[in-house]
C-alpha cells in the first residue's frame, strides 16, 4: 500500500491528540509547554503534507517556517513567565497557582 | 521508511505525555522532533526539516530543559510531576481522536500526483524576499521583541 496523504494526516492527528492530552493532564507548566510544541509540530506536518499532495507550490513550506519562528518566540516568552512564576510562588504546578481565586 | 518515522513519532510522543520524570519527557521530545524532521524529508521539505532540527532540537528543546533545571530544586534528585483529571481527560481525548480520525478517513481528499521532490531552498529564499518580504520582516521584528521581552522579564531586579 502506497503511503499517501491519509497516512501523514493520521500521524499528525495522533500527535495533536497527545499534545492536548499533555496540556489537559500534566501539572507542571513546562510539560504543558511541551504539549504545545507537539501540537505545533502536528500542524506543521499537516501544512507540509497538503503542500506536497495538493497543488499549492511551496506556500505550505513557508507557513511551516513561520510557525517554527513563532514557536521559538512563544517558547522564550513562556519560559520567562514560568521562571517569574517560580521566583514569586516557588512552584510551577498549575493547579496550585490559584491566587486570583481569593 | 515512513512507518519507521511514524512509529517513532507516535511512540516517543506517547512517552513524552505519560512519563512521570520531566527530564525523560524532554529526551523523548528529542526523538519526537527528530522523527518529525524525518517525516518532513519524506514529504520533500528538505529546508523545513533542517530548520526543524536547528530551531527545535538546538533551541527550543535546550530552552525547555533549562526551564526544567531552573524550576526544580537541586536537592530534589527525582524530578517527578503529577497528573490531574486523568480519567475524564483520557475519555475526552479518546473521543476527540476517534472523531478526528473518522472524519479524515471518511473524507475524500482531492490529491494531485506531483513530481518527485526537488531542492526547495532556492525557491523558498526567493519567495521570502519577494512576495512574502513583509511577513519576513514582521517575523524578524516579532522575534526581536519576544527575545528582548523574555530577557527583561526573566532578569527583572527587585
Amino acid at each position: 500500500m502506497e503511503v499517501g496523504l491519509n497516512h501523514f494526516l493520521v500521524v499528525s492527528t495522533l500527535l495533536f491528540s497527545m499534545g492536548i492530552y499533555a496540556i489537559v493532564t500534566r501539572k507542571n507548566a513546562i510539560l504543558v509547554l511541551m504539549g504545545i510544541e507537539l501540537i505545533l509540530n502536528s500542524a506543521n506536518i499537516n501544512f507540509i503534507a497538503f503542500s506536497r499532495f495538493g497543488n499549492f507550490g511551496l506556500q505550505g513550506h513557508l507557513i511551516a517556517l513561520f510557525v517554527i519562528v513563532l514557536a521559538a518566540a512563544e517558547a522564550a516568552i513562556a519560559l520567562a513567565i514560568v521562571l517569574n512564576i517560580y521566583k514569586t510562588l516557588s512552584t510551577v504546578n498549575i493547579d496550585e497557582i490559584d491566587n486570583l481565586k481569593d | 521508511m515512513f512507518y519507521l518515522f511514524a512509529a517513532l513519532t507516535v511512540i516517543s510522543g506517547f512517552f513524552v505525555v505519560t512519563n512521570r520524570n520531566i527530564i525523560y519527557s524532554g529526551f523523548f521530545l528529542l526523538f519526537t522532533f527528530f522523527s518529525v524532521a524525518g517525516i518532513y524529508v519524506l514529504l520533500g521539505a528538505d529546508f523545513v526539516a533542517i530548520v526543524q532540527l536547528i530551531v527545535y532540537v538546538g533551541g527550543i528543546l535546550i530552552l525547555l530543559l533549562f526551564g526544567v533545571m531552573l524550576t526544580n530544586k537541586i536537592t530534589n534528585v527525582e524530578i517527578k510531576t503529577g497528573t490531574i483529571n486523568i480519567y475524564p481527560a483520557t475519555i475526552g481525548v479518546g473521543l476527540l481522536t476517534g472523531s478526528l480520525l473518522a472524519a479524515l478517513i471518511n473524507s475524500s481528499w482531492l490529491t494531485v500526483s506531483t513530481a518527485a521532490p526537488e531542492p526547495t531552498t532556492k525557491a523558498l529564499g526567493t519567495m521570502l524576499i519577494q512576495e512574502y518580504a513583509l511577513v519576513f520582516e514582521l517575523l524578524g521584528i516579532i522575534l526581536l521583541i519576544a527575545l528582548i521581552g523574555a530577557a527583561s522579564m526573566a532578569r527583572r531586579e527587585k
